[in-house]
């Protein structure tokens, strides 16, 4: 009896032996070092294994770091830039890949699109760098171009898609519907298009700012002498010696994601 | 007939999909519309009435011939330079405007003074009874509420021709009896050319001021709904048109004899159809039945099903030609169950009745 009562049940993944441990775990495992990471930014004294008492000073050491405050500048005009100039291209491409005939060649340039998420980031950090690095010799520029050009390309792909999958949803009969309104092609994208796929722009440039903000491996091989990023300076620290001003740092730095992740996922799950 | 009165007149268009095979959705259509007339294009699905409809609207062009709007060829203006204006059968209402907003937006475009927008706005809302709701947006009104702002949207900047694709076909049927209603006055207080698309012949016949009968990228008939009805020119209308019986018939000076030898009288004007086969169609409310005398060249048939519709009863009936023919008489509050299954019936057929196909 009790075998066949067990066997008519649909199946559900929650039935499974240790299913429990085995999502308790993961939990553990990915928000664990997190939470201890944040609760030892709060700690007083510089210990990392021995919680003193609450306090903010290591907050208030590293606001005070200019080290801390030129590299944070450098990562939000970097994240800021980069975004903003993915999500252009980001949309212009989305729009050719959606609003034109099919043609031959248009998964190709699907591929290159996304290309940054399918190349390991190393590779492409080392073939930079050595690309680069033969215009470094050659013009003598070292300035913000090289990070902001390597921070771009790798974005795109991120704003890409949740515009993509904005235009797809939306009714093409809607810029029919503007052109039959007397509406140039240019307004019809202007009243009708952009308007309709905002919130897919703006969920595509939060994500691509993100991403930017929390990139290490690209910023480390790219980045001239002098242009440490948040990630950079926080990594050259711990080289050094871990203090709990990194963890502040990395408690503030987890505050900015989940904000604007948390907006990339309100924007993307709201139905029209 | 004065040359003015054309709004539409379309010459020998030709739409053709290439691929694998060449998609001819329109078959060398020519056509007149005139002005201030309700006309409807009529078909099954395919059969190049929205394809026709598309390029009136200049969202697609032909392939080949020409489609003049007031004696003007507009065949490769882009839809925003011509002065047609379309209710889609989705709607397509902008979901981030208002209703009120959605309507002003073809005036907008347009260059009108926000005056001037104000004003025209406030009477179409009038025009289609929607003032109430000018600052809702179209997800929080209802499906018929919608249709009329679609309606309002399109009427708004006055266009020439308003074409309509199937906007009817989204309500239900007793939303959809009134929206038919309303679309006749809309279309008597303004003035504007419609053309309407549809396949639903019942709807076309109630609507329109003429008809036109589409299949397979052609126009097969056109003319107003009474000479449809009455004198479809061939099978494919007739049917589509009404319940029909048709009949093979040998045409012999001015009679039709059927494969039983049964003869039935034509009218004068079938007298001209030249001797031979022909199909023949009787329309099911065009028969009268009485009980058989028995007289041999009496047209009779034997009952085979009765089925009961409340306003008229169908009769389906097997000629002595073995051919079945089915008759509609309409139900009277006297009247009791004359005819049974089974009996055998003659049947008179007044001779306009009988319509001679000509394929």
């Amino acid at each position: 009896m009790a075998r066949s009562s067990l066997f008519n049940r649909p199946f559900e993944i929650k039935r499974i032996p240790s299913f429990q441990s085995i999502a308790l775990f993961t939990f553990v495992g990915l928000y664990g070092p997190i939470i201890i990471l944040i609760t030892y930014s709060f700690n007083s004294s510089a210990s990392l294994g021995v919680f003193e008492s609450f306090s903010f000073q290591w907050y208030i050491t590293a606001w005070e770091n200019e080290k801390v405050q030129e590299a944070a500048f450098r990562s939000l005009y970097l994240a800021a830039t980069a975004a903003t100039i993915a999500t252009i291209a980001a949309t212009m491409a989305a729009l050719a890949t959606t609003r034109t005939k099919k043609f031959r060649g248009m998964t190709l340039i699907f591929v290159i699109i996304n290309q940054p998420l399918m190349i390991p980031e190393i590779v492409t950090a080392v073939a930079l760098l050595v690309f680069f690095a033969m215009i470094k010799i050659a013009t003598g520029y070292t300035g913000m171009l090289y990070l902001i050009i390597a921070h771009t390309a790798f974005c795109i792909p991120f704003a890409y898609l949740p515009i993509r999958a904005r235009l797809e949803s939306m009714d093409l009969t809607l810029e029919t519907a503007g052109a039959d309104l007397y509406a140039t092609p240019w307004k019809t994208f202007q009243r009708i298009t952009l308007p309709m796929i905002w919130p897919g722009i703006i969920a595509g440039y939060m994500l691509a700012f993100v991403i930017s903000l929390d990139d290490v491996v690209i910023s480390e091989f790219v980045k001239s002498a002098g242009q440490e990023t948040l990630p950079t300076y926080m990594l050259g620290q711990l080289r050094r010696f871990i203090t709990p001003e990194t963890n502040a740092i990395a408690t503030v730095n987890i505050a900015v994601s989940v904000i604007l992740v948390s907006g990339f996922f309100l924007l993307t799950q709201r139905k029209k | 007939m004065t040359t003015n009165d054309e709004a539409i007149e379309i010459k020998n268009a030709l739409k053709v999909y290439k691929g694998d095979t060449d998609v001819y959705a329109l078959n060398d259509v020519s056509l007149m519309i005139k002005k201030n007339e309700f006309f409807t294009l009529l078909g099954p699905s395919g059969c190049g009435k929205t394809t026709l409809l598309r390029l009136i609207a200049g969202f697609e062009h032909p392939t080949s011939g020409t489609i003049l709007l007031n004696k003007e060829d507009i065949s490769l203006l882009p839809p925003n330079k011509r002065p047609v204006n379309t209710v889609f059968q989705n709607y397509a209402l902008f979901p981030h405007m208002t209703v009120g907003g959605n309507i002003a937006f073809g005036l907008e475009m347009l260059g009108w003074s926000k005056s001037e927008v104000a004003s025209a706005v406030d009477e179409m809302l009038e025009l289609v009874k929607m003032q109430d709701l000018k600052n809702r947006r179209p997800a929080e009104i209802s499906g018929g509420q919608q249709q009329r702002v679609a309606l309002a949207r399109a009427l708004a900047p006055k266009p020439q021709v308003l074409l309509l694709d199937e906007p009817l076909s989204a309500l239900d049927l007793k939303l959809r009896k009134q929206m038919q209603i309303e679309l006749k006055r809309l279309q008597s207080e303004t003035g504007i050319t419609f053309v309407f698309v549809t396949h639903d012949q019942e709807e076309a016949l109630t609507m329109s001021d003429r008809i036109a009968v589409m299949n397979e990228g052609k126009i097969l008939q056109y003319g107003n709904p009474r000479d449809i009805y009455h004198h479809p020119e061939n099978k494919f209308v007739a049917n589509f048109i009404g319940d029909s019986n048709f009949l093979l018939a040998d045409i012999q000076n001015g009679n039709a004899v059927l494969t039983d030898g049964t003869e039935l009288k034509l009218s004068k004007e079938n007298k001209q159809v030249s001797n031979g086969q022909k199909s023949i169609l009787i329309r099911p409310e065009h028969v009268q039945m009485s009980k058989a005398k028995g007289s041999k060249k009496a047209f009779e048939g034997k009952i085979s099903n009765i089925v009961y519709f409340g306003t008229d009863t169908h009769f389906h009936l097997e000629l002595k030609t073995g051919d079945d023919f089915t008759i509609r008489k309409q139900n009277t509050p006297n009247e009791g169950t004359d005819f049974e299954i089974g009996a055998v019936v003659e049947l008179t057929i007044d001779e306009n009745a009988i319509q001679i196909l000509n394929d």
